[in-house]
Order: structure tokens, then sequence, then C-alpha cells
């Protein structure tokens, strides 16, 4: 079995980094879930080099950036990632200990459960097509975690943005065959990006399909192909091994709303004084939490956090209380 | 002055409000504040799509921004008449508009 960790934060945006440093300065050791490839939540997902203005201390700091601080913030303490897995499954034992599973099977257990899981966790949109989900897993992917998956295959790729055009471009030399279907004429992403599709559409090595949508998915138990409708044209039907929807990432809050917490509208109720919830052991703080007077600013969850992991030190420490501390005074004593 | 504006909703509801055109909100924040069940996830940054709408008829609304633009692009069920609700603000000049929020994405 795993060691016990101090605290484990599911969701490592903002306010579930921040968590480690105030964890830290108590000798609490956190381990961080995210169900993106990256820590920084949705502002790196969303919004990275949008500037925001109400952080204390800084009077205008990029959301990319502010990741970039809060990583630095927190290296002293070490934190341990699992990143690009969501939690599926939460248990406790008669001696109050969690134990959490991934979807990749990774399992962990701690006395703490800090959920940071801000907006929910990232999921990809998925288009309305009628036999999508039977072929997920056997030719329809929405994330690309091995493009030496698609070498040799004919792929069909939909969508118009920055992951859409970077995908296609970048399996050009693994795949047999690739398509790019998109619903309008232009291309949004990266001019650069752009312009090196326009080379390989003009190359034959790229087959651009515009103003048009992916409307069926045909095959028996593999997808076989797909059925490609352009506006005021003839639908085309493709072969296809691989169809790879990419219109980008859609927040749900998922497992978390099975675990028996106190909901009210998709946020977690949580009890002001320290941030937790119904089921003693597991706190909620930031945008994913829910009280009177809630405000969802990231400056907000900092404040929850700090108050959060006081109370996750007496659950961990057998009710001791921890001793509060200035780090004027103290400095940072980093761990090992 | 106050304004009348026409919201049908996901469930088809129909509801009808009369808002001044001063209160500085724009349309994600209303069906937001009026629970038509919009989540406005990015606050309001043409950012997530979470407040998709379909302008049904009304007056002829300011052009579609650069950021909304490259939004609308990623997004399920676009149709020509899709607008951001966060992208169009409350004022005098949208006296009369009726729109129907999008389905979820």
């Amino acid at each position: 079995m795993d060691n016990l960790k101090d605290i484990i934060i599911i969701g490592a945006g903002p306010v579930g980094l921040f968590t480690v440093f105030e964890a830290g300065l108590l000798g609490l050791k956190c381990h961080l879930i995210d169900a993106l490839g990256a820590p920084g939540g949705q502002l790196n997902e969303i919004y990275p080099k949008k500037p925001i203005y109400d952080i204390p201390g800084h009077p205008e700091i990029l959301a990319s950036d502010l990741v970039d601080n809060l990583m630095k913030q927190i290296s002293p303490f070490k934190p341990e990632f699992t990143l690009g897995e969501t939690v599926i499954e939460l248990t406790k034992d008669n001696e109050g200990i969690f134990t959490l599973m991934t979807d990749q099977g990774t399992m962990l257990r701690s006395k703490v459960i800090a959920i940071a899981a801000g907006l929910g966790c990232f999921e990809p949109r998925k288009p309305a097509l009628a036999n999508l989900e039977f072929f997920e897993k056997k030719g329809v992917d929405y994330i690309i975690r091995d493009p030496l998956k698609y070498k040799n295959s004919k792929i069909v790729i939909s969508g118009g943005g920055d992951s859409a055009l970077d995908w296609a471009i970048y399996l050009v030399n693994i795949a047999s065959e690739i398509t790019l279907v998109h619903r309008r004429t232009e291309f949004r992403g990266a001019p650069e990006s752009v312009r090196k599709l326009m080379e390989l559409s003009n190359s034959g090595k790229i087959n651009v399909i515009t103003n048009a949508e992916v409307t069926q998915l045909n095959g028996s138990e593999h997808l076989e192909g797909v059925v490609v409708s352009v506006e005021g044209g003839q639908p085309q039907t493709l072969d296809a091994q691989f169809y790879i929807p990419l219109f980008g990432l859609t927040p749900k809050l998922g497992p978390i709303a099975g675990w028996g917490l106190g909901l009210d509208k998709n946020a977690i109720q949580v009890n002001t004084l320290d941030y937790s919830t119904n089921i003693p052991g597991i706190f909620a703080i930031g945008d994913i939490n829910t009280y009177p007077g809630k405000l969802k600013l990231i400056l907000c969850g900092f404040h929850e956090a700090t108050l959060m992991v006081q109370s996750a030190y007496k659950i961990i420490h057998g009710g001791k209380d921890p001793s509060f501390k200035y780090t004027t005074v103290t400095g940072i004593k980093p761990m090992q | 002055m106050d304004i009348q504006l026409k919201i049908i909703d996901r469930q088809g509801e129909f509801h009808e409000y009369e808002i001044p055109s001063d209160c500085g909100l724009n349309l994600m924040e209303l069906c937001k504040s009026a629970e038509l069940g919009v989540e406005g996830i990015c606050g309001g940054m043409a950012l997530c799509g979470s407040c998709m709408i379909y302008i049904d008829q009304g007056p002829e609304l300011p052009g579609v921004g650069e950021d909304e633009e490259k939004m609308l692009d990623t997004l399920m069920h676009v149709r020509k008449n899709s607008r951001l609700a966060c992208q169009i603000k409350i004022s005098e000049k949208i006296n009369g508009l009726q729109f129907t929020i999008a389905p979820n994405q």
C-alpha cells in the first residue's frame, strides 16, 4: 500500500497550489491530483494570458505568471503531483483514513482530503453524434496521449482551434492520411499554425474540409469511417480508423457529485469556521465551495486554504493545535 | 428607462423581463441572476462558451468581437445566429431583444 500522505489535494489550480504552502508552514506534506496534464487549473487552461488585478501585492499579473510564482513559492515543501488523472472513487475506513482511486488506477491514502477542484474537472467537449459513446476507445479519442498510436492509420480530426491545428500538423508524418474538418471557413488558431496548415493542405498532405461537420460514425466493432456533411454540398464518406474531435475542454463536477457531500447547485457546502464539509476530514476550498456570502475569487480561496490547514493539522496530529508563527520570524523550512 | 427582453430557456419556457437599461449587467449575468441555468464559467471573458445564446429577433446588435468569434469557432451547437451572452451589454440599444439559451456544451 502507498505511504500515508498528510493532505491529498484534489485540484492543482491556484488555491490547491497555495494550500501546499500553508500546509508546509505547519510541516504537513501535500500530494496534488488534477485531471489536467499541468498545474494551474483554469488559469492555464482558460485564460493564461489574461491579467488579474485583484491579487494582493500584484497590481497586475498574468494568470500563467501567477501559477509560475505559486509553483516557485511551494517548491520548498516538495509537493507530489499526479497529473492527467481524474479521481473517481473516494472511500473512508473505520480508522478515518481515506483511500482515493483515479481513472488510471493510482491509489492514494491520507487522513485529510482538500477538494480545491474549482469548476470541476475539465472534460473534452463531445460532438452530438448518435453512436459516439459506442466508438469511445474503439477509434474515437478526445485527447491525444500517445501520437504513435495513429501510425499508418487514416484519421479525421474535427475542430478549428489551436489544438486541432497543432495536432493535425504534428500527425502529418505519423498517420497515413489526415483529414481536418472545420465548421467554418476561417481558422482562428495561431497565424503560424494556420500558415503551416495551408501549406500542408496545398501540397496534399492534409485534406482540409471547411464549412463541414462530421455527422455520422460508421463501423461494426471498431471505427471504419465517418460521414462529413458539407454546407450546400453532398455528404462525403471517408475511411477512418480514428476520429479525434478537438473542441476544447469544459469543466464538469464529475464523480465528486457522488461522494455524499452536501451540495448546493453544483457547489460543496462548507462550514466557514474551517471550510469543512459534512464528511469529517474532507474540506472544500476555492470556487468549488459555497457558503453565505461566498465570492468566487482567488484571494478568497487563499484565505480558505489558510484556515483549512489549521483544522487539517489537528486531524493529522490527534487533536493537537498547531502553533501559530509568522514567516517573518521563522522563515521557510524546506522539506526533504 | 426600462427595456424589455424575452428569453426562452433550455426547457423551452418563455420569460419576459423589464430591466433598467443602466443596470450595468450583460446578458450572461442577467441569465445567471434569473437562474435560467446559464453557468458563465469564465465570468464573462468569452473564454468558456457556457453562455451561448441564439438571437431570435430584435434590434441589430453590435458586431461579434475577435475573442467571441474565436470561442464560437470551437463550440458545439453553433448556428449562424449564435452569440455569447457575456459579450452583449444591457443597454437601450437592445430593447425588445428575444433570444434562446443554447444547449449545454
